[in-house]
């Protein structure tokens, strides 16, 4: 089904499941412990040897000798895979180092060998005793100290609209701000796993990975091996965050293990491999320009980004935002990328936008305070309906000044006190506000159907749950269409030997996966009708039955001693080039700062979102607060610390990198405004589950400026940034 | 984890005498923090001696109207002891600061003492670190030094204590009773437990080879108020930046340890006499000498004003 009209009313406008918060269908499974992971996979591969991982302890040169001996010998192990004993080995589309190193070695923890044993424990204490030598090589691992070098990316596009520099000279009110934030780690719960089992030349891989398809691909091209060769199964994942959108060295080392010691190998990398063996997200400097009237009107807006990567990387493009989110005749949006020594960048939860917020939402709130407007009404005053680089193009939809306005109602914005000034004991308290946005992306994305006799739905999806609930959102959206209760309905996910589908990413797996199967349910109903010489657009399904004028058939006895099933794909048109569609909210933060010690303490949250048709209102909640709880960290703790001596992430692990816990998030609340987007898709949904995180930095960082009159431009906003300007104590 | 041994001990003398007998090995208890440097194999002890059932889990009142606190009382117990909470306030709450509710209910009151830095250098077995391999030198200095020590540090290293109970035991006077190999105890002042680094910072207690903590024991209670201020950036589960350990008394004279700012829990008895005169006046001696990275002087201005709040709240 191409989708390329916007949406009229069809069988989700029903809304009898779809819409309804719902239980997560997979949560028992979960919470007994009996969801197996990728790890666990033990009746699948019961005569799995252990992988264990060896990382390289330099950020940059070439191994000069690697002596195995001691490890060989040792007990339980069966064998060691280095660079040396798998032959040419090539590397995935989306990979930026190669996943097992040597000689050369292009990362701190980049993998140099896997050692094969009988257990767990055999593998991982014959890895320390491989000795290595390095040649070390000089690597660059300060942003700020190559900024100058960074150059355009191929896939960046400059924004220049109008005359930037002449208006913004001109502009009676000017803003020239420059901020930082530092490099993240995904910090999933589950560390990435796989399990790996060759038949002939045949694998099968047990995998932890929010996108199969593109994981099979680049499996298949890593190890040289035709596609066909590869299933990938993943059917449920600890998180992942955009640190399992690609294969990693987990995967790709069990295969070779498991290919080298002739039986199943599983691998699961250890917690600090997380840090500086995966991806992470990239740290930025952003410099932004604002010129407005003496009335708040912006007339330039300038937004500039660096980051870095290892060459052959991409951009953390944190400008991404600016370009639609408020008017302003004159425009300078440029992202400049420049090549760092460190492990390799790439998307995590919200990529660009994330970090552009973080930023952009700040100078905003600057700005404001200097015109002497509510930052509200300052944004309300800068709204556009339309692409701003292209007024011809209006968005899909966008309800953010009522985002805005009902979430300042809700929170009791009026109460908000000037900053510096309110006091509860020995806490300073203020309030900030930040707008959210994030486009809305959607990918081809295809499902099975299958019905059989005694009416059960079964979906068959390549499509993944990361945590998401798409497992629920899938039954949902089959139920509806079918006209059955949702425990009649069965979904199967991840797995490479079901129809290709949009995976789990950028926000679009929710809305995209969902099309799909609204796709294959059509044409399953089609062929119910006609089965049953209905016309099918005057056919019906509802309450487990098929109807057409006063003929009605149960929909099992429809299906037939054999069952149906149909295969359908969703593919999307040119919608959103004629629309920008985007998702949109505000969040609203009140803090606590600690008078004595500046320790800051979230006190309320707040989120209005405004994201189309929500599809299940209990696990969009959960994963807008989820989001919500992840910008906290960001905003105040998150700072993954380069060593820039020795070029890697030093506090690579769970204790060192801090990310929220508990106490840290007293209260969250969150509410969907009632929005259906038809340019979007047949659900008229978009996603949630990066909104959620975009916008949050920022209006905790102005929630603490507002309690202390302290602005701090550089994250994660710690106390000790604070402390010299805090009110003295006698 | 290298391959080890194990055994469990059946008295306090055999266990010190059973460690003695092989070089490296290690008492374990609640396995807190052992067991993930063994992982790490940054502890690669070949011999394990469990002991975890010598009885040791009592606290009981002394002659002298102090408290003895056995060596493998759980954290989570002592903190909830009646006396704990009514006469010695500080111990309870720096223990409730710790960790979290599992690991409190796991680990023991000498394991406490004995837990090792969280200095992420001393954590990376690719890094050099005097403390684990003596000699290699030092990755923390000139490196990532936020948690690093402001006080007593060395040119060898610049690590910090972790724990949160054994700064409210200095500032208690508490002192540590051991068996040594040959079957004779003694008592070690807190004082004189924990070492600075100096040039062997691999040398972290008066402990001897072999020698094994058979209780802590607290002096009678001296009243006063009783204040523990943890300050972190994540409100729970983080190692302090910095923590202030403080009784003060009704006229304003009292005692200070610090946690977080040496290598040891950190107190400097002749600047309590300038307690009265106010935090900054405290702080000249309590800091003398401070060596501050870029990244870490900022714990000075914490130290001086959490102590400041904590004599405000004192007096009020």
């Amino acid at each position: 089904m191409k989708f390329d009209t916007p949406a009229t009313t069809n069988p989700i406008d029903q809304l009898k499941v779809v819409g309804k918060p719902t239980d997560r269908i997979d949560g028992p499974l979960k919470t007994t412990g009996m969801a197996p992971y990728a790890y666990e996979q033990h009746e699948a591969a019961p005569n799995a040897a252990y992988g264990y991982v060896v990382g390289a302890t330099i950020a940059k040169g070439t191994i000069a000798a690697l002596d195995l001996s001691k490890a060989e010998s040792a007990p339980g192990v069966i064998t060691i895979v280095t660079a040396d004993t798998v032959g040419k080995l090539d590397k995935g589309n989306f990979n930026t180092a190669k996943l097992l190193g040597g000689p050369d070695i292009q990362h701190y923890h980049q993998a140099i060998a896997l050692v094969v044993a009988e257990t767990f424990e055999q593998a991982r204490s014959a890895a320390g005793m491989i000795k290595v030598r390095y040649t070390k090589a000089r690597g660059e691992h300060d942003l700020e100290a190559i900024r100058t070098t960074a150059t355009r990316h191929k896939d960046s596009k400059d924004s220049l609209v109008g005359d930037f520099v002449g208006a913004f000279s001109a502009a009676p009110v000017q803003l020239d701000v420059t901020y930082r934030t530092p490099d993240h780690a995904h910090a999933m719960m589950e560390p990435h796993a796989s399990i790996a089992s060759w038949e002939g030349d045949k694998l099968t891989l047990w995998t932890s990975n929010q996108m199969i398809d593109w994981g099979r691909g680049d499996v298949a091209k890593t190890l040289g091996v035709p596609k066909d060769n590869v299933r990938l199964i993943s059917p449920y994942i600890g998180g992942g965050f955009g640190g399992k959108l690609f294969v990693r060295a987990d995967a790709i080392l069990a295969a070779l293990g498991a290919r080298q010691a002739k039986r199943p190998v599983k691998v699961a990398l250890p917690r600090s491999f997380m840090f500086n063996n995966t991806p992470h997200r990239p740290a930025t400097i952003q410099r932004i320009r604002i010129g407005a009237s003496k009335d708040g009107k912006i007339s330039a807006i300038g937004h500039e980004n660096w980051s870095g990567d290892l060459a052959g990387g991409g951009p953390e493009d944190a400008t991404q935002q600016t370009k639609f989110l408020y008017a302003g005749a004159n425009r300078l949006i440029t992202t400049r990328l420049a090549v760092l020594d460190l492990p390799e960048g790439n998307a995590m939860r919200a990529p660009g936008e994330a970090p552009g917020l973080m930023a952009l939402e700040i100078a905003i709130d600057e700005m404001a305070e200097k015109l002497g407007l509510d930052p509200i009404e300052f944004r309300v005053i800068n709204d556009t309906q339309v692409d701003p680089e292209n007024p011809a193009r209006p968005f899909s939809q966008r309800q953010l000044i009522k985002c805005l306005q009902s979430g300042a109602d809700r929170f009791g914005w009026d109460k908000r006190g000037e900053p510096g000034k309110t006091r509860d004991g020995r806490w300073l308290t203020g309030m900030g506000v930040a707008a959210a946005f994030r486009n809305n992306l959607t990918m081809k994305s295809a499902a099975r159907v299958k019905l059989d006799n005694k009416g059960v739905v079964t979906v068959e999806t390549d499509m993944t749950d990361i945590g998401t609930g798409t497992y629920t959102i899938i039954a949902q959206t089959a139920a509806e269409m079918m006209g059955v209760v949702l425990d009649k309905v069965v979904v199967k996910l991840g797995d490479s030997s079901f129809p290709v589908s949009a995976g789990s990413g950028g926000q679009w797996g929710a809305n995209s996966s969902t099309a799909g199967v609204y796709a294959a349910c059509v044409k399953l109903r089609e062929m119910v009708a006609k089965s049953q010489k209905f016309d099918p657009a005057k056919t019906s399904f509802a309450d487990g039955k098929v109807t057409s004028g006063r003929k009605s058939i149960d929909l099992g006895k429809a299906a037939g001693v054999s069952g149906m099933v149909a295969e359908d794909f969703i593919e999307f048109g040119d919608l959103g080039k004629t629309h920008q569609q985007s998702t949109f909210g505000a969040h609203f933060v009140e803090v606590g700062v600690n008078v004595v010690t500046a320790e800051i303490r979230i006190r309320r949250m707040l989120a209005v979102c405004a994201a189309g048709r929500i599809l299940n209102p209990k696990s969009a909640r959960s994963q807008v607060i989820g989001a919500m709880t992840m910008g906290a960290g960001a905003a105040l703790m998150e700072d993954l610390v380069i060593d820039k001596r020795h070029g890697f992430f030093v506090n690579h692990d769970l204790a060192g990198y801090e990310v929220p816990v508990h106490a840290d998030i007293p209260h969250q609340e969150v509410i969907f405004l009632d929005e259906t987007d038809p340019m979007s898709s047949p659900m008229k949904a978009k996603g949630v589950g990066e909104l959620g995180i975009c916008g949050v930095g920022a209006a905790i960082a102005n929630a603490v400026y507002n309690a202390t009159a302290v602005r701090v431009r550089h994250y994660p906003i710690t106390l000790d940034k604070l402390l010299k300007d805090m009110p003295q104590i006698a | 984890m290298k391959s080890f041994t194990y055994e469990r001990a059946t008295s306090p003398a055999e266990a010190a005498a059973k460690a003695a007998r092989t070089p490296g090995a290690r008492f374990i208890a609640g396995g807190t923090n052992l067991l993930d440097l063994m992982k790490l194999e940054i502890e690669t002890p070949p011999h394990l001696i469990d002991v975890n059932g010598l009885g040791l889990d009592k606290i009981e009142a002394t002659d002298d109207g102090g408290l003895r606190i056995g060596a493998l009382v759980r954290n989570t117990d002592l903190a909830a002891d009646d006396r704990v909470r009514r006469d010695y306030g500080v111990l309870s709450r720096a223990l409730l600061a710790g960790a979290s509710g599992q690991l409190r209910n796991k680990a023991t009151t000498a394991g406490n003492l004995l837990q090792r830095t969280r200095c992420p250098y001393f954590y990376d077995t690719g890094q050099a670190c005097n403390k684990r391999t003596p000699g290699s030198g030092c990755s923390a200095i000139g490196g990532f030094s936020r948690q690093h020590a402001v006080v007593g540090a060395s040119t060898a290293c610049i690590a910090t204590h972790p724990s949160d109970m054994a700064v409210a035991m200095r500032v208690l006077d508490a002192q540590v009773e051991t068996v040594k190999p040959d079957g004779k105890t003694r008592r070690i002042k807190i004082a004189d437990f924990h070492k600075l680094p100096g040039s062997t910072p691999h040398i972290e207690t008066a402990l001897q080879a072999g020698e094994f903590i058979t209780a802590v024991t607290l002096p009678k209670p001296i009243g006063g108020i009783h204040v523990y201020h943890k300050i972190r950036d994540r409100a729970s589960y983080a190692f302090a930046l910095v923590s202030v350990a403080a009784v003060i008394q009704p006229d304003g004279t009292g005692r200070v340890a610090l946690g977080g700012v040496a290598h040891k829990p950190w107190r400097v008895e002749k600047a309590e006499t300038d307690l009265p005169k106010g935090a900054k006046a405290v702080m000249a001696k309590l800091m003398a000498d401070a060596t501050p990275t870029p990244e870490n002087e900022f714990k000075i201005t914490l130290v001086e004003r959490t102590l400041s709040a904590a004599l405000m709240d004192a007096r009020a």
